[in-house]
């Protein structure tokens, strides 16, 4: 730690991604596209590296003001100047030495070029994605954390339906593609019921075991403090059981974008999944990868938004699983 | 606050067996007769093993006897209920609510919280815990946490606080200091107090009468009169007299005594 004289102070080091993301753009502009690059040439790469640097140099500026900002970036400054490194050896190796072919792996302005140009389809396929992860897996949280309550509370649940899920549970809903595609109307439905019994069942399953484990001395004081078996469900079982529920929601979190790509890219039409298929049908790489940066950031967004949840609800206990 | 009157218990003919893991019956309780005094202080007093903490259960209504009955005042008890208040050796605080959510509780179930709400505020003061309302109970100490508990327990008004070993987890600082925290809210309150301990001294600080109890089958031995005036001292003849008396009865005077409880 170096000795705090003034407000003002600068730490080397966030500049790091400003040397790496510079390096890039100097190199991009010095060496010539390789000749047998037969794709038309776009300035957007240039573009992106520019905005990259403008944004990471007004971040160096702040972070001269301000010490917690400052700790943060310079402790994430060595991965992201890394990131922007492998950028640029993966733009090198594409324009300008075309040493991977150039079908497969795109230069990252063609990359650039499809959000610019394809933005409004993109969304529109989000948006249909969007649609139908949360009809389905709203639908399955929902049912997940019932029959949840229902199996970890009630003897009587637990004997009839606990074999069914032990057999129905453990088959992965994409398995259930062929069937669902028929027995449904629509694909939409067929979907939302695949992403609904995905996220269902782990919800399902550690809802019932959170439950049934809750310690019993909390119902004894909660019966002595006047409650009564509705309240003992809803006021002690379930928000005991927090942990566990939210950990079956986020196991079923996970499978559920796995099943949607699945179902989008079998039957659906329209939608990211289905989207990275046509294209990929039409040798259209570029527009795959966009597809996979649009779920990618879209996924891990909505993950991190259930961690929020997690810690808004779970505020009481801390560290069950680090995201 | 107005001072709960009432609060008899009488239990008549009480018995009650249990069917151990290996498939035995244990009698844990034979023919308990026992009558309670409105606003008394009693304390349980026994082997281990020997039913206390099963007949402070069969009063709170948690458990049912195979045969006989428990009333208060002269109502049959079937089930819990918030009149008959109960506090664990383990605090058992809610660990998703904080303190003040934790006393506020018995107050919602019942859905007497609005016009009850400035209780809540009144029992966390009442037990020193005020500064703490919005404190976690993974953020409190052992004696603060059972403050909290006792809170907890009062603010429904129970005509009867049944005390399961309740300072049996703390160190023997905090431990005296809730004692006497507990006798100023018991005079305060007026509370039918059943405390079940292993602690002798703990039992002729606090009570009225100490019923002693005797090992498998269990059954009351001796109740005991503490006529000590109160305040009471640790160090007074009196006590230490009625101390040596206790052991007796339990058998622990002048032999090599094989401690059940750690201090």
């Amino acid at each position: 730690m170096t000795e705090k004289k003034n407000s003002f102070r600068l730490d080397l080091r966030v500049f790091i991604p400003i040397e790496s993301i510079s390096l890039a753009l100097v190199l991009n502009k010095l060496l010539p596209t390789n000749g047998s690059y037969t794709q038309k040439e776009y300035p957007y790469f240039t573009y992106f590296l520019i905005l990259l640097l403008a944004i990471f140099i007004v971040i160096a500026v702040i972070t001269a003001f301000n010490k917690s900002f400052q700790d943060k970036i310079v402790y994430k400054s060595w991965f992201i100047g890394a990131a922007f490194f492998l950028l640029n050896i993966y733009n090198l190796a594409t324009i300008k030495f075309m040493v991977i072919p150039n079908i497969y792996f795109p230069s990252p302005e063609m990359i650039l070029k499809v959000f610019i140009k394809d933005w409004a389809f993109l969304l529109k396929c989000l948006g249909y994605s969007g649609k139908l992860l949360l009809t389905g897996y709203g639908s399955g949280a929902v049912l997940g954390i019932i029959t949840g309550i229902l199996v970890g509370w009630s003897k009587g649940w637990n004997y009839w339906i606990n074999p069914v899920i032990k057999v129905i549970g453990p088959i992965p809903s994409t398995a259930w593609v062929p069937i669902a595609l028929v027995a449904f109307p629509t694909s939409f439905t067929a979907s939302v019921f695949l992403i609904g019994l995905a996220v269902w069942f782990p919800t399902t399953v550690l809802t019932s075991s959170g439950i049934s484990s809750v310690k019993q001395a909390y119902f004894e004081v909660s019966s002595t403090l006047g409650a009564s078996t509705i309240q003992n469900i809803f006021k002690v079982a379930v928000p005991s059981a927090m942990p566990s529920i939210f950990i079956g929601i986020f196991n079923g979190t996970c499978s559920s974008f796995l099943t949607l790509m699945t179902a989008e890219m079998l039957g659906v039409k329209y939608g990211v999944g289905w989207y990275i298929n046509w294209q990929k049908d039409m040798l259209s790489y570029p527009n795959v990868y966009a597809g996979l940066i649009t779920i990618a950031v879209t996924f891990s967004l909505l993950i991190t938004l259930l961690f929020k949840v997690r810690d808004k609800i779970l505020g009481w206990q801390k560290g069950v699983i680090k995201w | 606050m107005v001072k709960d009157l009432n609060g008899e218990i009488e239990a008549i003919h009480i018995y009650k067996q249990f069917i151990n893991p290996q498939g035995e019956n244990i009698v844990a309780l034979n023919d308990v007769n026992v009558v309670i005094r409105p606003g008394e202080f009693i304390s349980l007093i026994g082997p281990s093993g020997c039913g206390k903490t099963t007949f402070l259960r069969l009063v709170a209504g948690l458990d049912k006897a195979n045969s006989g009955k428990i009333t208060l005042d002269g109502e049959t008890i079937t089930k819990a209920s918030y009149e008959r208040g109960l506090v664990f050796q383990d605090p058992t605080l809610f660990p998703w609510l904080d303190v003040k959510e934790n006393v506020a509780y018995g107050l919602k179930t019942r859905g007497v919280f609005k016009e009850k709400k400035d209780e809540v505020g009144e029992f966390i003061k009442l037990v020193g815990l005020e500064g703490f309302e919005k404190s976690y109970p993974h953020q409190l100490s052992g004696g603060m946490a059972q403050r909290a508990a006792l809170a907890r327990a009062l603010v429904n008004h129970p005509k009867v606080l049944l005390l399961d070993e309740p300072f049996g987890a703390l160190d023997a600082f905090t431990r005296m200091s809730m004692q006497d925290e507990l006798i100023k809210i018991w005079k305060d309150r007026g509370t039918t107090m059943i405390m079940v301990t292993h602690d002798v001294d703990e039992a002729i600080y606090l009570s009225d009468r100490i019923v002693v109890m005797s090992a498998r089958p269990a059954k009351i031995e001796n109740i005991i009169n503490v006529n000590i005036s109160r305040p009471r001292g640790r160090d007074m003849p009196e006590f230490l007299n009625l101390r040596a008396k206790i052991l007796q009865i339990l058998d622990f005077a002048g032999k090599r005594i094989e401690p059940e409880y750690i201090i």
